[in-house]
């Protein structure tokens, strides 16, 4: 039986699996955009689209505003930009997760000479490694920045490595018009939190949406019961590997986390942001805690029925008044085409002109700059400007505060592990732990 | 076999036994012109350089990277070399290595058992010249053409829990894609649906090959219609059915497109493959520790292929 009996048979003998897949292995490659050279050469191929123009005249953005409406005011800056300086940016988005995870192979390669990136450890980190430019004279110019803002874009050896353009506090958001229906109160610690989940069960609501599929969503409640249970210093020295995960501390944080779970909408791990924040919208959950942008599922007559209070005091001794607030910016590249012009971009997208289209056109973040124009936020900015003004300590968010490989390969999949299974908290702990370890000293 | 000169070729290859014959093929080879052989040498060496380059040297790279805690930044100089302790990692302290390693062959397992017999199925069933078949095949065949990423871009519409169309339809409120208990099966349901129409055409490119007299004469000898398919046809196509389980192999080491379209291959639906890339591609870039992993599944694959290749040198020695 060893010879093919037909041609038609013979040739299909011929096709190794290997090839016969090669098409489609190539088609998903491209569709998914998560392969690591592929991604490169996205990355790569944008940047070099404006290799052609240095005649000094051009400078190229790289951004990760992939969503349509941040794309649009990235747009209305860049033009506001090329309108004050003459000079042509050439924006080159890319998907903002895809951004993400090629970063590493993005600022190896031929980066852009200005891209989107974020404050905080991951700043840092490629300041560090030498990857980025150091702007300290952009900030020489710069005006309108507390320093908490500069601190935030200052490296480990001193210098600044970013601008920042925008920030979004994260709270529970809420819709006015079914509180008022039900004659909810805002609570003030935990108890109250707890006894107001009871009661928007019994009327028919899951408490508090909540979803993570996408695996970080999750890292915020983490962080907010971190934040009131253990205090700013401690969420800074657990991020950077110094404190143990099997403390008491931190037992206690996934202890109450747990308590909270069964006022917590199910299920969560099926489901995204977008979905959670949709029961909110359609007023099937009572309350959200996420960041600002959750505006973003809300139409323009629904933005004023949205509201938020800061997550309420856990331990009296620490009080209520730090929060997750991360702050999106600019950063340059080591070796920008022309640095002047990089510089000059910089300098404009830290200035309150700006600020002020930003402003006028995003209606779900914050500008960073204090001199902006804010007359045109709603309500709802308006509210979380001075909620972000009156903490005393604002952190960047689990996943941007400590090292990305182990945000991402140790703590998403063990805070899926925790809600799937609340019980075994000790067991979790000491497994966070041993790769901590093992990740920290490498 | 005269109709198939292809196939003498195929079997000129292996060293000339002591036959008349020799001297013939012998002469023949002498008979190439220079131009002929510088030919042949290209179409050698080109696709060996390629794969060397593409598929070897990679290869061992990753094994090497695997003793290293390399970060993918910077020099290859500055990189330390830390021996076995990534290995040690991913057995002992890395907890979604073991569901991984469970999933991978739950994929296996759910591709050979149901899914490729059930491709094989309706191969048969349209080898019937059914009314409409071209229509069946299309059909059937569709789910192949489309990315395994679009496949789960489509699913997720049908399994999202709070806005799915399956949850809308059964009134259930099944987290298809959230409950770790759940959500394996559902995936395999998709990769089977896509799998069962890659088997289909394979196998019925196979049927249509199998000799039209040879059905006829398990008729005439009274066969019935299942025992004509076992004790005849089926035997016949050994070479497909054969590429048909490399093929199913394959699909199942290299799993990978669907679950990190749905949640990056977390939370249930664990595979080798995706916390290779999670952990290699993406800003964790541990790469070395992604090497290990990538090392272990290479290992597993060689198995495969080993049995593979044993079987087809088996096969063409006979």
């Amino acid at each position: 039986m060893s010879r093919p009996r037909s041609q038609a048979e013979y040739l299909a003998r011929l096709v190794p699996p290997s090839v016969a897949g090669l098409n489609r292995r190539s088609l998903l490659a491209g569709a998914a955009g998560t392969g690591a050279l592929l991604g490169t050469g996205l990355l790569a191929g944008c940047g070099s689209d404006s290799d052609s123009g240095s005649d000094s005249k051009t400078v190229s953005v790289g951004s990760n505003q992939s969503d349509p409406k941040p794309k649009d005011v990235i747009a209305k800056v860049m033009a506001g930009f090329q309108t004050a300086s003459g000079i042509q940016p050439a924006v080159n988005t890319v998907d903002h997760n895809t951004f993400q995870e090629n970063i590493n192979n993005y600022l190896q390669g031929k980066p852009d000479d200005v891209f989107m990136w974020f404050a905080g450890y991951r700043m840092r980190f490629f300041a560090a490694k030498g990857l980025a430019g150091d702007v300290s004279d952009v900030w020489g110019k710069l005006s309108g920045y507390s320093d908490a803002f500069k601190k935030a874009s200052t490296g480990d050896d001193g210098k600044q490595y970013f601008v920042p353009a925008s920030y979004y506090p994260w709270a529970v958001f809420y819709r006015k018009s079914v509180w008022q229906q039900h004659g909810y109160q805002v609570p003030k610690n935990l108890d109250e939190l707890n006894t107001l989940g009871a009661q928007m069960k019994k009327d028919g609501l899951a408490p508090i949406a909540f979803a993570d599929k996408d695996g970080w969503p999750a890292m915020g409640t983490f962080d907010i019961l971190n934040l009131r249970i253990n205090g700013y210093q401690f969420h800074v020295d657990l991020m950077a590997g110094k404190e143990a995960w099997t403390s008491d501390k931190v037992k206690k944080v996934f202890d109450t986390w747990a308590g909270l779970l069964p006022i917590h909408q199910p299920d969560a791990l099926g489901r995204t942001w977008q979905e959670a924040a949709q029961s909110l919208q359609q007023k099937k959950s009572g309350m959200y805690l996420l960041g600002l942008f959750v505006a973003q599922q809300f139409s323009n007559d629904e933005q004023d029925d949205l509201d938020f209070f800061t997550f309420p005091e856990i331990d009296p001794a620490i009080g209520a008044k730090a929060l997750d607030a991360p702050i999106d910016g600019y950063m340059m590249a080591r070796k920008p085409k022309s640095e002047a012009n990089a510089k000059k971009l910089l300098e404009y997208v830290g200035s309150k002109d700006a600020a002020n289209i930003t402003v006028k056109n995003d209606p779900s973040t914050l500008v960073a700059n204090t001199g902006a124009d804010t007359s045109g936020y709603t309500a709802l900015q308006k509210k979380a400007a001075e909620l972000v003004g009156s903490a005393t300590e604002i952190a960047q968010f689990l996943d941007r505060d400590t090292r990305p490989d182990f945000a991402s390969t140790v703590i998403i999949p063990a805070l899926q592990q925790f809600i799937k299974n609340p019980k075994d908290i000790s067991g979790l702990l000491t497994s966070i732990e041993n790769q901590k370890k093992s990740i920290f000293t490498s | 076999m005269s109709d198939l000169p292809l196939i003498q070729a195929d079997r000129a290859v292996p060293p000339p036994a002591t036959t008349t014959s020799t001297g013939g093929r012998g002469r023949r080879l002498r008979l190439l012109s220079r131009t002929d052989r510088v030919v042949i040498t290209l179409m050698v060496l080109v696709p060996l350089l390629l794969v060397t380059a593409l598929v070897w040297l990679p290869a061992l790279a990753t094994v090497l990277l695997s003793g290293t805690d390399w970060d993918g930044i910077g020099p290859f100089g500055e990189i330390d070399w830390v021996g076995l302790k990534n290995y040690d990692d991913v057995v002992n302290i890395y907890p979604p290595f073991v569901p991984a390693v469970q999933n991978n062959l739950l994929w296996l397992a759910a591709l050979f058992v149901v899914a490729t017999p059930f491709g094989m199925f309706l191969a048969v069933l349209l080898d019937k010249e059914l009314r409409g078949s071209r229509f069946y095949q299309t059909a059937l065949y569709l789910p192949v053409v489309l990315s395994l990423a679009l496949i789960g871009f489509v699913w997720q519409l049908i399994y999202s829990r709070d806005e799915g169309l399956l949850n809308a339809v059964l009134g259930t409120d099944t987290d298809w894609y959230g409950d770790p208990n759940v959500n394996i099966w559902a995936v395999l349901f998709a990769a089977g649906w896509r799998h069962v129409g890659y088997i289909m055409l394979l196998y019925l490119a196979g049927l249509k090959g199998v000799d039209p007299s040879l059905r006829e004469a398990a008729a005439v000898d009274g066969s019935s219609e299942a025992s004509t398919f076992f004790r005849v046809v089926f035997p016949v196509m050994r070479p497909i059915n054969i590429i048909v389980l490399v093929v199913t192999v394959i699909e199942s080491l290299r799993a990978f497109d669907l679950v990190w379209v749905i949640n990056k291959g977390r939370n249930g639906l664990e595979l080798i493959s995706a916390l290779v890339t999670s952990n290699v591609v993406g800003e964790a870039s541990r790469i070395g520790f992604g090497s290990a992993l990538a090392t272990i599944m290479l290992v597993v694959s060689l198995v495969f292929i080993a049995l593979y290749l044993t079987t087809v040198m088996r096969e063409d020695r006979r």
